[in-house]
């Protein structure tokens, strides 16, 4: 145990907390989304997120011609293969959440069919997209090349802020208040909204909830993709097992807040983040996953619904 | 297809109700028989190219049925989604591997040991965490099979992430010799208890534990109403299912001689609820005809090599969708009310 290491490093460890936190925070959405509308745990989405990995990587060598062993680029050509990276990022993770509900869900809700069933077929298809990814990989990590020199902008209390977190921090905040307002003022998020309230009533008036599952899965995938972007450009590499632990700290951040409620999945990526930073720093990386788990245990326990219940209604309006 | 399959299982059913007892126990002797001489049985079709058909036969099909026998107590008989069952098949195999290396201690010995440690952890986990619902329950379960693994990655003192070499195998028993290089013994042993466990099952199903279950799946709080204590009918459930997974872990660790922690990751606690919904959740020859599916095929096309768990996955996604229920379902009327997502009912069926 190393405290003296948290003491001293408390706000360079704060920082690299919410960097990683907002990353879990834009993968929960999708969860917590889909779980809204389907009161379901969509199986499938870290491998949306893996895919946006692969999107971006695909976006940085194929579209823009960047290579691994190129110097960082600079000004307007820096951002606009970011801003390409991200688009494509986004895309090919929003089409695969969308694919995936057209395959997975789709046939089994309409016939009625149990949650594990839905399940089940959610496993089906992520095993299958893994072992896809694996073997057009060849079970390798893919490196993802350095698009923009990375520099510490400024100290702030004993800790260096690096310029890539500070961006993956500010975006995924712009990502969510976009997120937020669109579930909450536009005509499809309101449709959103009354179907995770009462699906038939929902549909009593009006609401095509085909429609608004698909775009459900779409703006989840949108949110993962962009968070594989953020996590590709932070930690440079990606493999088709990526989404696997993401995946699982993403699902406990959601569960953490209260699935199904847009800002406690919010809040829980945050907490998840710096309390995975945090003990790593005290206990050791190898620890983080089992302290992560015991505090969702403990919160559990103490409000068995999240921190925040559990509906997408419920925090708004 | 669906059309025969449900004639199948109802036909099934009808027959062995009307048979009398002599058919029944005739029946039943055959199958026994055929069960034990499978490793002798080498045909075209059912054999294995590209891995041995008896170490098949007891990794992966017998050791799926048993574990999927057991979690099926838990997720299809009590409607309790388990993420975690990996855990306390660990259990059971750490339990044999570090009694079995340290101490003197034989197989017979360790094996209750191993079940012990299994049903006091499924006592521990299962007291506070079986108060949650559904989602919450999973997450939960699939985090302690996490924890599990990663105490034994990071404790030196069972052998870190190189797990433990060198168990003993169990002691000659009938005359069976348990060797390294024949796998049938193991096998057989497996199938024994399988077949204690599929008893032992079938009489808690029928009586008062088997009803409360029921119950409890259909409607929690109705079961509260009619006096179960649902409490401890769930945790009676749960550590019944650890206790089969420890039987298995104990067998496993004698069997495969040395084990590390990363075999026993989530993806074998989804792959044997995978075999419990596949096979048709609730129903016992249903979850043991989707386990044998399930941990025979990736074996039987292993000549497919690269592709197979691809082929594996999609074959999964088709099967849930022709046939959400599973291969051999409950019967429908009692399915119908046993929906275990009881939060509310969607209706979705009508919606077009």
């Amino acid at each position: 145990m190393d405290f003296a290491l948290l003491r001293d490093a408390f706000w360079g460890l704060t920082f690299d907390g919410l960097a990683l936190g907002a990353i879990y925070a834009l993968i929960s959405l999708g969860y917590t989304l889909v779980y809204g509308v389907l009161r379901l745990i969509n199986f499938a989405h870290s491998e949306v997120f893996m895919i946006g990995t692969f999107g971006a990587l695909v976006a940085a060598s194929g579209i823009m011609g960047v290579k691994v062993e190129d110097d960082p680029r600079t000004g307007g050509s820096m951002i606009l293969t970011l801003v390409v990276c991200l688009i494509a990022a986004m895309l090919a993770s929003a089409f695969t959440a969308v694919a995936v509900e057209f395959v997975a869900y789709r046939r089994l809700r309409k016939r009625g069919a149990t949650k594990l069933a839905t399940l089940i077929s959610a496993i089906g298809v992520s095993i299958s997209l893994v072992e896809f990814f694996r073997i057009i990989t060849h079970s390798l990590p893919r490196e993802f090349p350095r698009i923009m020199e990375k520099s510490f902008l400024f100290h702030f209390a004993g800790a260096d802020i690096r310029n890539d977190k500070v961006i993956v921090i500010v975006a995924a905040g712009l990502m969510m208040v976009a997120l937020d307002q669109f579930i909450s003022k536009s005509r499809l998020g309101k449709g959103i909204r009354a179907v995770s309230m009462d699906e038939n009533t929902a549909t009593l008036m009006g609401v095509n909830i085909n429609r608004v599952i698909t775009v459900t899965f779409f703006a989840g995938g949108l949110m993962a993709g962009a968070a594989a972007f953020f996590y590709i450009l932070t930690y440079e590499n990606t493999s088709f097992k990526v989404g696997f632990f993401l995946g699982i700290s993403a699902f406990t951040a959601a569960v953490l807040g209260g699935i199904g409620n847009l800002r406690g999945a919010l809040f829980g990526g945050f907490v998840l983040g710096l309390m995975e930073t945090y003990t790593s720093a005290v206990f050791g990386t190898a620890w983080k996953a089992v302290i992560s788990f015991i505090i969702l245990v403990l919160v559990l326990l103490i409000k068995p619904t999240g921190l925040f219940g559990e509906s997408i209604t419920q925090a708004r309006v | 297809m669906s059309k025969v399959t449900f004639n199948l299982r109802d036909k099934g059913a009808q027959f062995w109700d009307k048979s009398p007892r002599w058919r029944r126990v005739l029946l039943s002797v055959i199958f026994i028989a055929i069960c034990y001489a499978l490793p002798f049985l080498n045909n075209p079709i059912l054999n294995t190219p590209g891995s041995d058909f008896q170490s098949v036969l007891f990794y992966p099909v017998g050791m799926y049925v048993m574990m999927a026998i057991g979690l099926n107590i838990v997720v299809g008989k009590s409607g309790l989604l388990d993420l975690g069952y990996v855990a306390f098949f660990a259990i059971g195999a750490y339990t044999m591997a570090v009694l079995g290396t340290k101490t003197s201690l034989n197989f017979w010995e360790i094996l209750p040991i191993g079940v012990g440690l299994a049903m006091l952890s499924g006592v521990l986990l299962g007291t506070p965490t079986l108060r949650l619902r559904g989602d919450y329950l999973a997450i939960v379960t699939m985090g302690f099979g996490e924890i599990v693994r990663i105490v034994a990655v990071n404790t030196s003192a069972i052998g870190g992430s190189r797990g433990i070499a060198g168990i003993p195998t169990p002691p000659p028993a009938f005359k069976a010799k348990f060797t390294i290089l024949d796998p049938k013994p193991y096998y057989w042993l497996l199938l024994t208890f399988t077949l204690l466990i599929i008893w032992m099952v079938r009489r808690l199903a029928a009586r008062r534990p088997g009803r409360a279950w029921d119950a409890i799946r259909q409607d929690d709080d109705v079961a509260q109403l009619m006096g179960i204590n649902t409490r401890r009918s769930k945790v009676w459930a749960f550590v019944l299912g650890a206790a089969v997974a420890g039987v298995g872990g104990v067998i496993y660790a004698s069997q495969i001689l040395s084990i590390v922690p990363d075999q026993f990751n989530l993806n074998v606690s989804i792959l044997i609820l995978a075999c419990v919904v596949f096979g048709g959740i609730g129903n016992l020859w249903g979850v043991i005809v989707g386990a044998v599916i399930l941990a025979f095929t990736p074996e039987r096309i292993r000549f497919l090599s690269q592709p197979r768990i691809l082929v594996f996955g999609m074959a999964l996604v088709i099967m849930m969708n022709l046939r959400p229920d599973g291969m051999l379902p409950k019967k429908k009327r009692e399915h119908l009310e046993a929906d275990w997502d009881h939060v509310e009912e969607s209706g979705e069926g009508e919606i077009k």
